[in-house]
This record gives C-alpha cells, structure tokens and sequence, in this order.
C-alpha cells in the first residue's frame, strides 16, 4: 500500500483524471473546503471569545466576591426587624480567621459611589466632583490597579501615617492638569484639603461600578477626613484558587451574621456579589460555544466528505468506460479501488490543507479588525494544533470511509458491461 | 445489461495454433462478440474448458483475468477505446503501468511500438486530434505493447472506411508475420479474406471452419 502511495506513476494517474474533469474537481474541494473553513473559523471564533472574557476578567482575581451590609428582614436576639446592619474595620480579621479559604480581605469605603455626593475636588480654576475611596494597598490583590509609570498605589506607609496622599484616575487628570503637566507630586484640594498625587490608574472594565474619574486614597486618611470610624462600606475578597466560590460565599454570610448578631435565615441582612461564580458561568458558556463549534465543524466537514463521496460516485459512473478499457488492459480490481480511494482522500486533503489556510486568513483578518477594540471580548483568534490535525485526520479518515463506495461501485461493474456502454 | 440469462453459445470447440489469424464470421447474434470475451477472459462461459499456451483457464476471479489478460492478451476494440485525456504515448504505456514496468522503460517501449504502426511522431497527440484509422493504430500498438500471446479484435475496422480498413489490416498482418496470434471478429468479408483461416459462427455454434489463401492488405494499399 505504501509502495502505491509513494509511486510517481500512480500519482500521474491519479492528477490525470483529476485534471481531466476540473469543474468536478473544483466543485468537490469547495465542498470539504467550506467545511473545514467554518470548522476553523467557528473554533477560532469561539476561541477568540474566551480569550477575550479571560482579559476582561485579567484585572480582577476570578473568585473574587463582594459583601455588604443592608437591613435585617428577621427579628433576632432581641433586635426588631428592619435594622440598618454595618460592616466594621475588624470584620477583616474575623473573616480571615472563620473562613480559610479567603486568601485577601479588602475593606473599602467610598463616598459618590452608590448615590450621595462625591468629594468636590479643585486645582487652580478646575474643579470637578468625583467619588473617592478609602482603600488599603491589599485591594490590588482583589482588583489589579494599572498605574502609569512614574506613579504607585497607595502603601502600607500611607495606612500607617494617615497621609494625604490619592491616586487619580485617567479622566481626573484630563479635567484638572494640563497636558504637559505631569500630575504626579503636584497636589489637588479635596473637600478644602490638600492631597498629593502619587499615582494615576488606567481603568479597567473588569471592575464592575468604578470609573476612569476614581480617586482613591488611605483608608485611614478617609476615615479621619469624613469622620466615618470603623465603618466599612463593603469588603472586596478573593478565595484560593481551587476554592469553591460558592461555598465560600455561604461561609462568609454565616460567620458575619453570627458576630453582627442575625439571624442564621436572614438572607437579606448582608448583600454580596459572587464574580467567581459569574466568571465560571461566562467560562461555561464559551466552554459551550467550543462545545457548538466542534459539533458544527464536524457536521459541516461531514457534509463536504459526504459531497466528495457524491461527487466521486458520479465521477465513476462518469468514468465506468475508461475503468473498463483500465481492467481490459490488465489493472486488478485492487488497484482500481485503490485509485479511487487515493483519488477521494487527496482531493479531501487538498480541499482540507486550502480550508485551513483560508480560515486562519479570515481569523487573522479579524484578529486585526478587532485589536484595537479593547471594549469588545474577543482576542487573539486561535485554534490549537491538534485540533487542526484532528480534523485532518477526521477528513482523511472520512474521507476514505466515503471513498469506499465509490471504489467498491467501480469494480462492481464487470468490465465488459463496462466497455459495451457507449 | 439485463439479468435475464440467453445462451449465446450452444458448444464451440477449435483450436487455434501459434501464429495463426483468424477471422471469426456470423451475423449479428451468432455469438461472435460473447466467443472473444470469453477468449478475452471478460466474460466466463457456463461450462467447458479453455486452454491458453498450455496453462488451462479455470477459476477466475477479476484478478487473476485481469493479470492473464494483461500478460498473454491484447485487445482491440471497434469503437478504439483510448482513454480521451491521454496522449497517444500515454494510452500505449498503459498495460506496462499495470505490469509495474518502470517509467522511462515504459516509454521507451511505447514509442518503439508507436513506431512500428507508423505513429512515431504521433505521441504527444490526444486521440480527438486523431483520425479514426490513426486511434485505433494507437489501440493496436498499445495492445501489442505488453508483448502478448494472442491479440483479440472485435470489429477491429467496424468503424473505419475500406481503403483504411485495408491499411490497418496491412499493420495486422504484419504483426501476425511477426508470430503473434490473431483473432479478429468481423462480419465483412474482404477483412475475413486477410485472414489466414474463418471461422463461421451461426446461432453459437461453428457452421465452416476453414483454412483460405491470405488476401495481403497491401495490395490494396497503394
């Protein structure tokens, strides 16, 4: 069999009947052509797809979770209904401790965030109204803050001296410096104090509610400034990686209820985002359109080995004189079979490598029509090696599969009622 | 090609000596096609025993005939039956590809053989830029190439007009010169007359079986 496939002569044959009918030829390879092609566009596609949630979810640990305080719902310990429940500065130390799955513990608190004014903010004649956070340096843990070189995030040092110190965000910089200006040591007045600048930070979409205008500073400086104590406005924490999310969330919600004195039911007593579990739903769903993108490039190649097989059979009936006259002048049944199935593998393959070239074309057309568009979900296009040679081995396979009916139909006909047809 | 069984031949029995041509005549139906396919070994006949070069014909399946007519056959068609999207060179080089000869031996021998029917500086030409009598030259070289015992014609000249018939017939016989074996089904019979001996089929079975004086063809060919 190999001696066949590596013999010039039978690949003359097989060219010469090839090229003997060229529209057939070319209608047979647009057929497994397109197949391949939507395979490898629809994989890349998908692929595409779930790089770009995974970037949109770079900045932010992915089992991140949120919590906050609200109201009561259940009378509790002697508390009634209703009660305005706050989170405090040594809840952080209390979740490290009651649930261990918890790798960071952020307390955060902001003013101009959910509702309510932020700080008016002033430098020179601008002046300008943006929300302001009270932040430790473990929050770039939770949330990774971009900072422009030449800044930093607010440090341990800045906690401990309670500075007045803030990081501004992209557009704060645009609204109250110069162009030329570089803000960093410069100082803005905020609610009629002076803070320095020490960082200004890119922004992420990942983050949920911030903005590009974001002024963060010491938690402490916060506290002192606005004379809010211990309160925390709510906690951004991340579990272990191989932590479940989920679990970890009902961990935090009964530790925080038995210390603030809630009922164990009350569910409405503290809120919470679970981010882990939003990101493992948007992983299932791209895990899903992989899924949708192999069944559909295997259907669609199906379909194009399925045409060749077609075609072939036709080519054959096409051809049933010239097999003959092939069998009258000595050629075994083997070897009639074996050009057919050489015949319809080859042109599965050509039809196959012309499919590859052409999707990895029109994803990397894409790839450079959405690069520069950060806002959309969908980065670098790629389909991993294997799968590509999976497919080439699946056409191959099928191919040859389908290329049995034909070869079989061409020896089926006895030559002489082959040579009698005219 | 229907399934419906007719038996052609009603028991023939000849023998044919090296070297001989014969012409095997009978109307339509008298199953003169049927007796050179079995000859051919396209076709199987239903009962009786047919010996070639000493070796008895028996129990064939499509390879064995494909490998016996390959060696000890060649045949020549009326209707030629070249293969239209190969030169002439290529149609010659055939069977030498099913007997696995290598490629530039291949060659050598189809343009030798090209020759010898008078085509030489035909070989680069697809058969549709050929005339009728120049096709089935190339089919007779390419039957003659894998240097075969016996050559089986079927109406070798059914669609050729006379005064070419009569130079293919002059190829024939000069073929048969060389010691090769003919057997040519005609129903015409200044063709049977080139010849060296007839045989008459009439409803399947031989009605004369007779040895003539040969008409050389290139008396006719001026």
């Amino acid at each position: 069999m190999f001696k066949i496939l590596f013999d010039r002569d039978t690949w003359q044959e097989i060219f010469g009947s090839i090229q003997k009918n060229k529209l057939r030829t070319a209608v047979t390879v647009i057929g497994v052509l397109w197949g391949i092609f939507i395979y490898i566009t629809l994989s890349g596609a998908s692929k595409g797809l779930d790089n770009g949630f995974e970037r949109q979810f770079e900045e932010v640990a992915i089992n991140s979770l949120f919590v906050w305080a609200q109201r009561t719902s259940i009378p509790y310990d002697g508390f009634r209904t209703g009660r305005n429940m706050q989170l405090k500065l040594d809840d952080q130390n209390y979740l490290m401790q009651r649930v261990p799955q918890l790798q960071y513990v952020a307390p955060r608190i902001a003013r101009g965030v959910f509702g309510g004014n932020g700080s008016s903010v002033k430098r020179g004649g601008k002046s300008g109204d943006y929300a302001v956070y009270g932040d430790f340096p473990i929050l770039v843990k939770i949330a990774a803050k971009d900072i422009f070189d030449g800044g930093r995030f607010i440090n341990q040092a800045d906690i401990d001296n309670q500075r007045k110190v803030c990081v501004i965000g992209e557009r704060t910089q645009m609204e109250l410096f110069e162009k030329s200006e570089d803000p960093i040591g410069n100082y803005v007045q905020m609610d009629d104090m002076f803070f320095q600048v020490i960082g200004v930070h890119k922004f992420s979409g990942g983050g949920g509610f911030e903005s590009d205008s974001d002024i963060f500073i010491p938690f402490t400086t916060f506290k002192k400034l606005y004379n809010t104590g211990d309160n925390v406005d709510w906690f951004a924490m991340a579990a272990y990686d191989d932590a479940d999310v989920v679990a970890v969330e009902k961990d935090i919600k009964a530790a925080l209820k038995v210390k603030h004195r809630v009922h164990p039911d009350d569910e409405r007593a503290f809120g919470s985002f679970n981010l882990g579990e939003v990101f493992n739903r948007v992983k299932g769903f791209s895990s899903g359109m992989n899924i949708l993108s192999v069944v559909v490039g295997i259907a669609t190649i199906l379909a194009g080995v399925i045409g060749i097989g077609n075609i072939l059979l036709i080519s054959v009936r096409e051809r049933t004189k010239e097999l003959g006259i092939r069998r009258a002048l000595g050629a075994t049944p083997k070897e009639v079979r074996m050009q057919i199935l050489i015949e319809s593998v080859f042109l599965t393959l050509i039809a196959g490598i012309l499919g590859i070239i052409l999707g990895a074309f029109v994803l990397a057309i894409i790839n450079i029509m959405t690069s520069d568009n950060s806002s959309l979900p969908y980065t670098n296009p790629t389909v991993p090696i294997k799968f590509i040679l999976g497919a080439l081995g699946l056409m191959v396979g099928l191919g040859t599969l389908i290329g049995l009916i034909p070869a079989q139909r061409a020896v089926s006909i006895k030559p002489i009622d082959a040579l009698k047809e005219e | 090609m229907g399934r419906s069984t007719l038996h052609v031949l009603k028991g023939i029995s000849f023998d044919v000596q090296q070297g001989e041509m014969v012409a095997i005549m009978g109307s339509s139906g008298s199953g003169k096609s049927t007796l050179l396919n079995i000859l051919g070994m396209l076709d199987v006949a239903d009962s009786g025993s047919y010996t070639l070069d000493k070796e008895p014909i028996k129990n064939l399946d499509e390879t064995k005939a494909a490998i016996y007519r390959n060696k000890f056959l060649g045949f020549v068609f009326q209707s030629f039956n070249l293969i239209s999207y190969k030169t002439a060179l290529e149609n010659v080089m055939l069977p030498l590809y099913y007997q696995k000869i290598g490629r530039k031996d291949r060659q050598e021998r189809a343009q030798k053989f090209l020759e010898k029917v008078g085509l030489g500086p035909w070989a680069t030409h697809h058969p549709n830029e050929l005339s009728g009598g120049q096709k089935q030259r190339v089919a007779i070289a390419r039957a003659l190439v894998s240097e075969p015992k016996v050559l089986l014609a079927d109406e070798p000249t059914g669609a050729l007009d006379s005064k070419t018939s009569y130079e293919l017939m002059d190829v024939l016989q000069t073929i048969n010169d060389t010691g090769i074996t003919l057997l040519i089904v005609t129903h015409e019979k200044d063709i049977a007359n080139m010849c060296k001996r007839i045989v008459h089929l009439r409803d399947g079975v031989i009605v004369e079986d007779k040895k003539i004086k040969q008409v050389r063809a290139n008396s006719y060919v001026k």
